[in-house]
């Protein structure tokens, strides 16, 4: 996380070149075509305020801190003015012309400028803290209400969401969202800034007041003009540094591919092309820069020689004194540099109102899972699963499993075989309710799952997917997630699973970490993890989707003759393509389709069923005809 | 997970200028006209101290003037201060051009080198980083550099610039009041690396809590299926919100320290003014100075105190962006392990090559050999199976082959020439491996079929997928070789991944080819047609298979079988087989009882 170089707090005239630097996002967040072409500003605007009311109601008064905070350091900003303008008159001009003066009126002058400057240092702090505070703060609690979410929405809806966008919908769209809570108090404490300092330019000289003023609507033009340019060539440079970073993604994780054909080269070519686009946009955004920064900075100078050369005349004509063209002149200088907060402000909004709608999108989705209110039973020994006429389909037209029916006695094993897409792991997933059926039932020890309790189907089936799945936790945590297991118990899993052995070489056995994923170990190393996570469970149903695909056939022969050995007692029902896996089934359902084929034992469908001898025995078919096969 | 030698440079020894010093090495470009740029500076920030100069004189000499307010006086200096104004704007204008300009393209250069070296990195340590922080380093890295050349880097000088010519002005009105002034800023100076230090540890929490967040927020995602079927719910959301709650500690942390050493600033500077005003009041008393000089210099104060503030605020963001400079600069320092011939290398001829190990030790730095006394010659035309438990070296042999990695001792031959002395190109255009997860880029088959060969034409793909059977597949392919392969090839099958991975080795046309079978089971039907794809593809070409599954060590012409990192046997399957208590035997015998035959 960078700090993004944030609007500074001006000290008094200091007009230095201007710092929009807040286009240019830090770390470039990477999203495509996230700025919506068609929106119009004014709707972007008023979108925007509504993203940021939200933001206020949620934390009122952290965002009232920040923002006295702010109207504190304007008030004082423009106070350090008076104090300047009241020394000159009462102070320094007296002195110089008496030739004396009374030490409390020394005193009186370092009290005023200290204790204006010790509050608004304590103006800055709550301005800079409280709006950090407010923004992390509306971050934490945006991120928690959408992780609620992903937990509670049903898996239909997490399928039909792909994993990238909702990863970034928890992570960057927030970020975008909050975004304009960072310069929102310097914004709000800017206008109350210039309101004060155009009072106090009135109250000084209304003459020189109202010369002064012009400067106000001549540094809001250029503002806008530079929005106006420079606004298109942010919106391009962030869909470059996305395509970029594509690129790059895509070719890294081919780095093998690249590196075995010899494509180095070309792949650089790839990535320059864009790069070289993006340096060039980069430039452009830069000269629109350079052009307006000058501008910018000279209006205020430019406003202060007229206000010198009016208020010379009006000093003459005896109109006015001295310190009111001091006053005038030095307001002006403070006012025109914090004036650019508020372009900050609306520059942040269209990424925040984006930002905001696609986190609502996922915060308003509807369809949570509903429980009964049955308990599951806990007797020992396997549970009887029985699949009634189960029917599910994706969407209307296309159907994945169709009138499927079969029941797996306690302690039997059942092995689900079929090809590609013929409806295998949805039905692991309808099995363990990851998914409700559209038509049929499952039923556990007769009760429908929909009737259980939620937490009770968990305690008595475990799924093992195809796809292990990794907490970013210790060996242990990852085994037990969380349940108060013994370690004897977990190594009494782990070694069913095949997976002592390398537990117990890592360096802190049950207690090293395995990092985000599991990355730290091998494909087959994470499946056996997580067998062991359904294990150590005791299941009295246990669904394995081909959990062991990545396993060494040797490894997976003992994984297999342990769980055949009986230590669980478990009904197991399990997808494979191996025939060992298959053998060991008391019966098999074969699957064609999303329908049952047939069913019954591997050995009287292979006598019986062309079709499934010619699908089991694929491997050897294919050994035998051409000799390599895999 | 990293091993000495493997892990990229952090670059984390080397300091701020030596970091500076590496960035222009690698992006000359910033140098250039470096000078124009620093003398428009200088212009641009001289700029900053026209208004109140003019101030000054229009009060002492234009309001106070001897005998009355002089109006002509004014408006004079009112003219030379707008023409100042113009010619300050235009240096600044000039100055932030060429700023851009250089920044950007130092900084493309750099990237793009960054980019062409992490290719070049050897494969062990491409595997040891994260794609994501690879990813950062020539992306978020680079902009971050490229944000803070252009705006920080800009803003430094210019803001180092006026703080000396704010000092050159106040010595030239008045010492005295200039050490004032100095002096009160003294211990803002003196507590500034203080604070750098603190504020960059804070970040660097920050940044490491990040990645902690992202990680937990991914498992509600990413593990949707398991955090559901195991019923653990509450015990992710409450690792999330942890995460969540520790990201929000660190980074308020961090911003009230940045709040903090910001609000300093402002203190000194309140304790200037008050200094100026009492000590100028004082000297006026000894004659030392005018009332203009005395309010001029309230003016020059804060336009001391702005770049003060500025530059301390961009010293601090210069935390971030050296950190990411040097991420950058450490994967250049990274030396690639393989040197290229170039053009003076041999090239091989085209036709199946012959393949010998001579001697060959192999062993990650650091570590203990993973192959030792590796002799082995095969013939061209020949297949061999190369067999072994996981962790027995088997796909070291593949990598050194295709000279993925070189021997730490011994050689590798292709047609009796060392790889080494082999140019890449000739020795990507003879060789290729198909690695065990067909990888393939977001693009259209054919496009991820003609990167085995960048010149083939639409006619020679298809004739590529005939030549291995594939042509009835890919006519049930919805668009043909225009159908597109979604990210890494996803919206493919993994046999059918594997299937375009073949197809693209076809393409280039081999002379040896290297296969890590992989090991994830497919569809049947498709294995199939993968094994068929494999037998023509093999032939009239030399073979090395790293097999996961016997029944490819049975079809091979020889079999070698690697245990601990040597070859322990090597001969036709059935001979191996026989020989009782061997380690071959022992794998077939477990292969034999799995199979259920």
């Amino acid at each position: 996380m960078s700090t993004p170089l944030v609007p500074m707090s001006v000290n008094g005239r200091w007009v230095g070149i201007a710092w929009a630097g807040r286009g240019f996002p830090a770390g470039a967040r990477v999203r495509r075509g996230v700025v919506s072409e068609r929106r119009s500003r004014r709707g972007t605007t008023s979108d925007g305020f509504r993203v940021l009311w939200v933001a206020i109601k949620r934390e009122p008064w952290i965002f009232a801190v920040s923002t006295l905070g702010s109207v504190l350091f304007g008030a004082l900003t423009v106070a350090d003015a008076w104090v300047l303008g009241w020394a000159t008159d009462h102070v320094v001009l007296p002195a110089f012309d008496t030739g004396e003066i009374a030490p409390e009126l020394l005193l009186a002058v370092v009290a005023l400028f200290l204790g204006v400057a010790i509050l608004r240092a304590v103006g800055i702090v709550a301005r800079r803290l409280g709006a950090g505070v407010m923004q992390y703060r509306m971050q934490a609690h945006t991120r928690r209400a959408v992780t609620r979410q992903y937990l509670s929405l049903p898996m239909e809806w997490h399928q039909r969401h792909p994993t990238g966008q909702l990863l970034s919908n928890a992570n960057s769209d927030v970020e975008a969202a909050w975004g304009p809570i960072a310069p929102l108090p310097m914004a709000v404490g800017t206008v109350a800034m210039m309101v004060i300092a155009i009072a106090q330019m009135f109250a000084a000289d209304l003459v020189l007041a109202m010369v002064g003023l012009l400067v106000f609507p001549a540094v809001v033009v250029a503002n806008l003009g530079y929005q106006h340019y420079a606004s298109p060539l942010m919106t391009k440079a962030q869909q470059l540094r996305a395509e970029l970073s594509e690129v790059a993604h895509e070719s890294f994780d081919g780095a093998m591919v690249v590196k075995t054909l010899g494509r180095e080269a070309e792949e650089t070519d790839r990535f320059a092309e864009i790069a070289l686009r993006l340096r060039d946009v980069n430039i452009r955004a830069g000269r629109i820069r350079a052009a307006f920064d000058p501008i910018l900075a000279a209006l205020p100078s430019l406003g202060v020689l007229v206000v010198l050369a009016v208020g010379v005349a009006r000093v003459v004509s005896g109109a006015t004194d001295p310190g009111a063209v001091v006053t005038v002149s030095y307001l002006l200088t403070i006012v025109s540099f914090p004036i650019r907060s508020i372009g900050w402000l609306l520059g942040e909004f269209p990424r925040s109102v984006v930002g905001y709608e696609r986190v609502q999108h996922v915060l308003e989705a509807t369809g949570e899972m509903t429980y009964g209110a049955e308990p599951a039973t806990r007797s020992a020994g396997g549970a009887r699963l029985e699949v009634r006429h189960l029917g599910y389909r994706y969407d209307p037209e296309q159907s994945l499993l169709d009138d499927v029916s079969f029941t797996a006695e306690p302690g039997r094993t059942v092995a689900l075989v079929g090809a590609t897409a013929s409806g295998k792991s949805t039905l692991t997933g309808l099995m363990t309710r990851l998914v409700d059926p559209d038509e049929g039932a499952v039923l556990l020890d007769g009760t429908d799952l929909r009737e259980l309790a939620q937490g009770e189907l968990a305690s008595v089936v475990s799924l093992v997917p195809q796809t292990a799945f990794l907490f970013d936790d210790t060996v242990r945590g990852n085994v037990t997630l969380g349940a108060d297991v013994p370690d004897g118990a977990v190594w009494e899993a782990l070694r069913a699973a095949q997976a002592d052995g390398f537990v117990a070489a890592l360096p802190h056995g049950l207690d090293t970490r395995l990092g985000e994923r599991g990355t730290s170990l091998s494909g087959g190393q994470r499946q056996r993890i997580s067998l062991a996570r359904a294990l150590v469970r005791r299941p009295r149903l246990l669904v394995l989707d081909d959990a062991t695909s990545a396993v060494d056939p040797e490894v997976e022969a003992r994984i297999l003759e342990a769980l055949r050995s009986g230590a669980q007692e478990s009904t197991l029902v399990v997808v494979a393509y191996r025939k060992a896996t298959i053998a060991l089934a008391d019966e098999v359902v074969h699957l064609e389709d999303g329908r049952v084929a047939d069913r019954g034992t591997h050995d009287e469908l292979l006598a019986r069923s062309p079709a499934y001898a010619h699908l089991v025995n694929a491997y050897e078919v294919a050994a035998e005809l051409v000799g390599e096969a895999e | 997970m990293s091993t000495t030698g493997t892990a990229l440079d952090t670059g984390e020894q080397i300091g701020a200028i030596a970091t500076l010093r590496r960035g222009i090495h690698y992006s000359p470009e910033l140098t250039e006209g470096f000078r124009v740029t620093l003398l428009l500076a200088l212009i641009a920030s001289i700029g900053q101290v026209i208004v109140p100069v003019t101030v000054q004189r229009t009060v002492d000499h234009g309001l106070n003037a001897p005998g009355g307010p002089d109006v002509s006086y004014v408006v004079e200096m009112g003219i030379a201060a707008a023409l100042a104004i113009s010619l300050t704007s235009w240096a600044s204008y000039a100055m932030t051009r060429r700023l851009f300009a250089t920044s950007e393209r130092g900084l493309a250069t750099l990237r793009i080198k960054a980019f062409r070296h992490v290719h070049d990195l050897p494969l062990l340590t491409q595997n040891t980083e994260r794609r994501g922080a690879l990813v950062s380093r020539v992306t978020s890295d680079v902009d971050q550099v490229s944000q803070f050349l252009v705006f920080g880097g800009l803003l430094l000088i210019v803001s180092v610039g006026q703080v000396l010519v704010a000092t050159v002005v106040m010595v030239i009105y008045s010492w005295q009041l200039a050490l004032v002034v100095w002096v009160c800023f003294a211990p803002l100076f003196l507590s500034l690396r203080y604070f750098q230090q603190k504020l960059s540890a804070a970040y660097g929490v920050v940044r490491g809590q990040v990645g902690v967040m992202l990680s937990a927020i991914a498992e509600p995602v990413v593990g949707a299926a398991v955090v559901r079927s195991y019923a653990v719910e509450d015990r992710t959301q409450a690792r999330i919100d942890e995460a969540i709650d520790e990201y929000k500690a660190a980074s308020t942390r961090a911003q009230g320290f940045t709040a903090f050493s910001f609000s300093l600033g402002g203190v000194s500077a309140g304790l200037a003014n008050a200094g100026v005003i009492v000590v100028g009041v004082w000297l006026g008393f000894a004659g030392d100075i005018t009332a203009g000089t005395v309010l001029a210099f309230a003016y020059l104060v804060t336009l001391f105190v702005g770049p003060v503030q500025m530059g301390t605020q961009i010293l601090t963001d210069a935390q971030n962006a050296i950190v990411s400079w040097r991420r950058v600069i450490g994967i250049l320092d990274t030396p690639a392990d393989l040197v290229d011939p170039g053009p003076d290398g041999a090239t091989l001829p085209h036709r199946a090559a012959d393949v010998c190990f001579r001697h060959v030790l192999f062993a990650y730095p650091g570590g203990p050999p993973v192959l030792r006394d590796i002799d082995l010659e095969i013939p061209a035309g020949r297949r061999v199976a190369v067999v072994g438990e996981t962790g027995s070296g088997k796909s070291t042999i593949a990598k050194l082959l295709t000279r993925l990695m070189d021997p730490t001792e011994g050689a590798v031959l292709l047609d009796g020439v060392d790889v080494r002395s082999i140019s890449q190109q000739s020795l990507r255009r003879s060789v290729v491996l198909v690695p065990q997860e067909g990888f393939l880029f977001d693009d259209t088959v054919a496009a991820n079929v003609r990167y085995g060969r960048l010149d083939a034409t639409d006619e020679e793909i298809v004739a590529a997928a005939d030549a291995i059977g594939l042509g009835d597949w890919l006519a049930g392919l919805p668009r043909g070789i225009a159908t597109q392969v979604g990210q890494r090839g996803e919206s493919l099958s993994a046999g059918e991944r594997q299937l375009v991975a073949l197809w693209r080795a076809q393409l280039a046309d081999p002379d040896l080819l290297v296969l890590d079978e992989a090991t994830s089971a497919v569809d049947p039907a498709l294995e199939m047609r993968i094994g068929q794809a494999l037998e023509r593809l093999m032939t009239g070409r030399t073979s090395v298979t790293i097999a996961h599954r016997l029944t490819t060590a049975e079809r091979a012409d020889e079999v070698v079988v690697v245990d601990r990192g040597r070859i322990v046997q090597r001969g036709p399957h059935a001979e191996l087989a026989q020989q009782d208590g061997s380690v071959y035997a022992s794998l077939y015998a477990s292969w034999v009882a799995q199979q259920g035959r």
